[in-house]
């Protein structure tokens, strides 16, 4: 399965009237999981999640791609 | 300053009260004559319910302040009867684009469907919301509306209130069975009942400017993150009517409002974004920090608050004015109800908690996106500028761009004043909803479904063959539709049926569905039925008709059900 680049976000169990939730509870999730914490924590947070994420997305052909998309204009 | 806009000065009346006599006690008092206590008297006016309307001054909003009006607001100034009127001055728009430095990153379009009679959103200074809402107000015999007539004190009472009002011949006392504070932000009711309202300041200053110009800029909303002309804050442009723009410079904490707010400060911030050769006046200039905070609760006994004077959100998302005039949509009809004796005072419990679950979505979606034009650690601008980046090429991270998540209605799913569904639906129209609007035919003519309802509740009923529905239905309907005259649960109901057939006149009121569009947003079989509330949100439906259930529905959304 190729890198999916389309508006993925749900809940399970959780119905949506307005197609911006999903992403915005996602959003608010991500910055409250670095809230008081340094830049150099926040560093190793993220590190962390890359790694969790990428496990369990498994495809290394699909991290490839991501990986390319993530570096590109850097 | 101000050359677009001639303020009225409204008359000043004498207050009867100084003719002499004993205190007089009046059925509803409202406080504030901005557009959500206008909007509160017009409607209990219309509706029936006499009222005084009270405001501490004698002219309109100064500066343009509210400026977008949702498709929801539009609904309810239709039924105030100036929709209209607002939809001619103001200017109407679906799509908003937003630039991230130089280039568009993401666009939306507020109402993708088609087939509504309002647009997503018009934006009109509030100051000419206001004068209509007067001039209506004025036309209304039982609306009794007193400038400069500024409340000093409030003493509730069990069944009331007490208030002393300060005018220009001196201070009067006067009573009142319900009394709805839309006194503002710094609600002085609010103050004087020594009652709460909880939230934090968001440590930013933005900076407000109505510029009067010729310009051909689309009917848009604009918005930019870190553009070249005001790198490092955001940046909204928004038209509005007679040529002026509203534009919204992010400033920081540090900035100081004085230095701001002096024109050789600001010119040279709009010079830097329209080009030096553009002309343009400036009208008014405002610096705002703002607050996100509500009310634990917004009926008190029988006092009940609506609009700012309950709550507060941040400016992004248009939820602050349009969310109170959602309140006394919500409200008004309940009060009716029970100003008549139709209904107990439990049900304004239900404004409370229906209006605070909607402030709740308002502050959540308004923080949001504070929390991502304005990002509060390097960390959280790093997030928002990736986002940025991914979203001109993904369509994933357009989904997450937040520029403003714009006024919308609650779905009150979780109303204890809902009967659920006892049967399978699919589409949004669950128990609940805001209604959606569908084009109908109406004795040959085209019209609107949201149009067609009254201020009672309200029948929907959906036949294939209206010609066919048998006698004893017929019979039923017209019962339900003719007040019942069993005391205090005698509430009448509009029956309107609606069907995909062109058909003669029957005995009730035939919505042609001739585009399907009702068939398909409110999933509506042959026999589907909707309890509609006054204020358009579903109440109850079924997949047949039973008048048992229609009762105990209608019961339930009133708190009649014993």
């Amino acid at each position: 399965m190729p890198l999916n680049l389309q508006a993925n976000f749900f809940e399970p169990g959780k119905r949506y009237f307005r197609a911006f939730t999903p992403g915005d509870d996602f959003y608010e999730a991500l910055i409250d999981t670095h809230r008081d914490l340094s830049d150099e924590q926040s560093a190793m947070v993220n590190a962390k999640l890359v790694l969790l994420l990428a496990n369990h997305v498994g495809d290394i052909s699909v991290l490839r791609e991501a990986m390319h998309i993530a570096r590109k204009d850097i | 300053m101000l050359s677009t806009y001639q303020y009225p000065k409204f008359d000043v009346v004498r207050a009867p009260e100084f003719s002499g006599g004993q205190t007089k006690r009046y059925p509803v008092v409202v406080v504030g004559a901005g557009p959500v206590g206008l909007a509160a008297a017009i409607e209990l006016a219309q509706s029936g319910v006499p009222v005084l309307l009270l405001d501490d001054d004698d002219t309109v909003s100064v500066g343009s302040r509210g400026v977008c009006y949702a498709k929801r607001t539009l609904e309810v100034l239709d039924r105030l009867g100036l929709g209209d009127v607002c939809m001619d001055k103001g200017v109407s728009w679906n799509v908003g684009r937003t630039f991230f430095r130089e280039q568009e990153v993401y666009n939306f379009d507020l109402l993708p469907q088609p087939d509504h009679k309002r647009p997503g959103m018009i934006n009109l200074q509030q100051y000419y919301l206001e004068e209509f809402e007067v001039k209506r107000a004025q036309e209304l015999p039982n609306l009794d509306l007193r400038f400069k007539n500024k409340v000093v004190s409030v003493t509730p009472q069990g069944d009331g209130a007490t208030l002393q009002v300060e005018t220009p011949d001196g201070i009067y006392a006067m009573e009142t069975d319900w009394l709805v504070v839309a006194d503002g932000a710094r609600s002085g009711i609010r103050r004087m009942m020594n009652l709460d309202i909880e939230g934090k300041i968001f440590k930013d200053r933005f900076l407000i400017a109505d510029v009067v110009m010729k310009a051909d800029f689309p009917h848009e909303r604009w918005f930019w993150f870190d553009p070249p002309f005001h790198p490092g804050q955001s940046v909204l442009l928004h038209r509005q009517a007679d040529n002026v723009y509203r534009i919204d410079f992010q400033l920081g904490w540090d900035a100081d409002p004085e230095e701001e707010k002096k024109p050789e400060k600001v010119i040279p911030r709009i010079k830097a974004m329209l080009g030096d050769e553009r002309e343009f006046d400036l009208e008014w200039v405002s610096v705002y920090t703002f607050q996100c905070r509500r009310m634990n609760a917004f009926t008190h006994g029988h006092v009940l608050f609506v609009g700012d004077a309950a709550h507060q959100v941040s400016p992004f998302g248009a939820r602050g004015a349009n969310s109170g005039i959602q309140d006394t949509d919500n409200l008004c009809w309940k009060l009716k109800l029970v100003v008549e004796g139709k209904a107990p005072p439990e049900l304004l419990n239900t404004y409370s908690e229906e209006r605070v679950f909607a402030a709740e979505e308002n502050l959540l979606n308004s923080t949001r996106s504070t929390d991502f034009i304005t990002p509060k650690s390097k960390t959280s601008l790093t997030f928002r500028n990736a986002v940025l980046s991914l979203a001109r090429n993904h369509a994933f991270a357009r989904a997450l761009v937040n520029s403003g998540r714009l006024s919308v209605p609650s779905f009150l799913t979780e109303s204890r004043l809902n009967t659920p569904d006892d049967g399978p639906f699919s589409g949004d129209m669950v128990p609940g909803a805001p209604m959606d609007d569908a084009p109908m035919r109406f004795a040959g003519q085209d019209v609107w479904l949201l149009d067609q309802l009254g201020r009672r509740f309200c029948l929907l009923v959906y036949v294939n063959a209206p010609a066919s529905l048998a006698a004893n239905t017929l019979a039923q309907f017209k019962a339900l539709a003719s007040s019942a005259a069993d005391g205090a649960a005698a509430l009448a109901l509009d029956v309107l049926l609606v069907s995909p057939a062109k058909t003669a006149a029957t005995e009730l009121k035939l919505l042609q569905d001739h585009t399907d569009r009702f068939a398909e947003r409110y999933d509506a079989q042959d026999g589907t039925v909707y309890l509609i509330r006054p204020d358009q949100h579903v109440a109850a439906r079924w997949r047949a008709f039973d008048a048992v259930k229609v009762q105990a529905a209608l019961a339930r959304a009133t708190c009649n059900l014993h």
